[in-house]
């Protein structure tokens, strides 16, 4: 493998691993406030076909990613319905978002659009077009630093720019702000939040309305910007991947960052595996598909040590019985 | 906060579920009346699809079949207080052992070929599921996730094993090779003309032994008993001697096991070979078949039913309504699973209320109750 490969695999990486680190992190507002979400998919495939349709539609992709994230907002309030104010079993609700998601975009896509699901292809403005960064093509000769430069840091669309500035906004916010302060307690031990004064339902809403923008960006980034237009079943249970990395980044943001560069390397890998064969030994593309729900099963099963969610997690909070 | 005050028995398990169901049908409702279209009308389409002819009916009952073994899958893993989510995989998984059996005993008859498939299918599928249970209760992972892993694994497993051991060099498509006629699943329309074309075939016959099988095991042995005491306690469980760990790790088996009778109906019974995603969901619809049917057998059976019908009516409405596609199907699934499952608060609290102004001991409890508390 020569360097120019190794870029372009490295640069499918940064590309496939966006939506995971933003529905990634989108689920670190949710659980680390106490709230399991199994939702991310569902609530991507929504924002991703709202994305879709609307930019279509308009035109515009700010229109459509606007769209996305008031739908995904809106899916994520009908989940936190169910879960906090009707204190239901969060994850049913998180199941029968996904299905929901599932059923109504391929629904309303052939119905409104008739194209077997999909939305029509997006033309020129409705879908985001990469950013090139000042000095990318002048610095392409600079040996090794050019190249990277150029391809690894230039050339991105703006809502992965925006992923990865929400690394650290979020490990900001969440370990440097009252509000983080309060949504991790409401995460591990929501009685004495509420003891405190401080309204658990609210600031869990709080956290979830966090998560439902996020999605929604992250959906739009399937239909939008990576590909031109909506597709069946477009985010193809990476919502459940992104779950995995939240896991597997023990619900910390730069490790969440990492985990999703890892398990979006995978997923260029897999795809560039389709064609050829690596190392002169036949791995299956099916293993390396599998390996991050592998590798997330054997960190819970703390192999590779020990994964332990934020304690109030799963269970809604009745203030008294 | 107010005492609650329970339910009567008969509103917790069938008026509640009714009404969480007639809203699931209502919001269905409104969804088909947006895209302008008579709902009514629809109705009648699945109901006629469903009901109206014997194919329609036969392919209802084939449906149903799936649903009852993933709906008592995922009830007998709640009952012990377990979410088994990952019917899907185990369902998915067993088609290994189902398929392996049939081929090698294809000679033979379906009457030795279908149990020893069976137990092969069951082996399979509790085998996807115990490793989940295992890992909960011997290293604590939850088995929720464990389980949802387990069904994209076992998805990349089934397309490694299709594509690359089972497939015939003959063929291209990706499958495996067809059964014989001996070792197939009789279907049901050879004894009965009635059914007509229908894949609905013995497995029913097996499904039906399953709900009756699951009754006793829950209500009946000291097994359920001891699950049941799981699922409501887990610390008074560990006081009374039963090993939870152990409890999990059969529990979840017997689940599997359960989901893995889909694959006796499929491919044994329909496709007569191993192909990709023959599944289709059905571990999901599992889902909300245990929920609506409060995780008892009863129940599971007439929400099977009723999930089978949609499925069937679903078909024929996309034939004769164009613009109401399958899809719909799966949003009338998950808003059941909504309001049945996740929303159930939502009207058990003006029902409670509301049967607390009906029934005359619980109005002299309250009025006992308040008088108490303004006594003291």
């Amino acid at each position: 493998m020569d360097f120019a490969t190794i870029l372009s695999i490295l640069d499918a990486t940064i590309r496939l691993s966006t939506p995971l680190l933003l529905a990634c992190l989108a689920g670190m507002y949710s659980e680390r406030a106490g709230i399991f979400d199994i939702g991310l998919e569902g609530k991507m495939l929504a924002a991703a076909f709202a994305a879709g349709a609307v930019a279509a539609v308009t035109g515009s992709a700010w229109m459509g990613l606007m769209a996305g994230m008031a739908v995904s907002l809106a899916t994520t309030l009908l989940q936190g319905a169910a879960a906090i104010t009707l204190k239901g079993n969060q994850l049913i609700a998180g199941v029968a978002i996904n299905m929901l998601a599932a059923g109504m975009t391929t629904f309303l896509g052939q119905t409104w659009f008739r194209q077997g699901g999909r939305t029509p292809a997006l033309g020129e403005g409705g879908r985001f077009e990469p950013i090139v960064l000042p000095f990318a093509g002048d610095l392409v000769n600079v040996p090794i630093i050019g190249p990277i430069y150029n391809e690894l840091v230039s050339g991105h669309y703006i809502l992965v720019y925006i992923a990865f500035i929400m690394v650290p906004v979020t490990a900001f916010v969440l370990y440097r702000t009252r509000f983080g302060l309060r949504l991790r307690a409401v995460g591990e031990n929501p009685k004495a939040v509420d003891t405190a004064g401080i309204s658990v339902v609210k600031q869990r809403y709080q956290a979830i309305i966090i998560t439902g923008l996020l999605c929604g960006i992250a959906g739009a980034y399937f239909s939008i910007a990576q590909g031109s237009g909506f597709g069946n079943n477009m985010t193809a249970g990476k919502g459940y991947i992104a779950l995995a990395a939240l896991i597997f980044a023990k619900w910390k943001p730069v490790p969440a960052m990492f985990t999703c560069l890892l398990f979006g390397f995978l997923d260029a890998l897999q795809i560039r595996l389709q064609s050829a064969e690596i190392f002169g030994i036949d791995i299956p593309v099916q293993a390396i598909q599998a390996l991050p729900y592998v590798l997330t099963v054997v960190l819970l099963a703390g192999f590779i040590g020990k994964a332990v969610g934020p304690k109030a997690g799963g269970v809604p909070y009745t203030k008294e019985r | 906060m107010s005492a609650r005050r329970p339910l009567p028995r008969w509103a917790d398990i069938a008026l509640l579920p009714a009404i969480n169901l007639a809203l699931a049908f209502l919001v269905s409702g409104l969804v088909v009346l947006l895209v302008g279209e008579n709902p009514f009308h629809a109705i009648q389409v699945i109901i006629y699809g469903a009901f109206g002819y014997g194919d329609g009916l036969g392919y209802t009952l084939y449906y149903a079949t799936n649903f009852i073994f993933t709906g008592l899958a995922v009830a007998v893993a709640a009952h012990a207080g377990l979410f088994n989510i990952g019917g899907d995989g185990q369902a998915y998984v067993a088609g290994l052992g189902a398929i392996v059996v049939a081929l090698a005993l294809d000679q033979t008859h379906w009457l030795i070929a279908m149990p020893l498939a069976m137990i092969a299918a069951g082996a399979m599928g509790g085998l996807w599921a115990f490793i989940p249970g295992w890992l909960q209760a011997k290293r604590g992972s939850h088995v929720v996730i464990t389980t949802i892993m387990f069904n994209f694994i076992g998805a990349a497993l089934m397309v490694f094993m299709v594509n690359r051991v089972l497939k015939p060099a003959s063929t291209m498509a990706p499958e495996s090779e067809t059964i014989e006629m001996a070792g197939r699943v009789p279907q049901l329309r050879h004894f009965m003309s009635f059914f007509g074309y229908s894949p609905v075939n013995l497995s029913i016959v097996v499904a039906i032994l399953a709900l009756i099988g699951v009754y006793i095991l829950i209500w009946h042995t000291k097994f359920g008993y001891a699950m049941r005491v799981l699922g409501a306690n887990p610390t008074a469980s560990r006081y009374a001697g039963i090993s939870n760990s152990k409890m999990i790790m059969i529990t979840m088996t017997i689940s599997g096991a359960l989901a893995g009778m889909v694959a006796i109906n499929e491919v044994m019974g329909v496709q007569n070979r191993l192909v990709l995603d023959y599944v289709a969901g059905a571990g999901f619809v599992g889902i909300a078949v245990a929920l609506m049917g409060r995780n008892h057998p009863v129940g599971i059976l007439l929400a099977a039913l009723l999930f089978g019908a949609l499925y069937q009516g679903g078909q024929e409405l996309q034939f004769v309504i164009p613009a109401i596609t399958r899809e719909m199907i799966v949003v009338i699934q998950a808003l059941v699973i909504l309001f049945t499952g996740a929303m159930e608060g939502l009207f058990r609290p003006a029902l409670e209320r509301a049967f607390m102004l009906g029934s005359p001991e619980q109005k002299a409890e309250a009025i006992a109750v308040s008088t108490a508390k303004t006594e003291s």
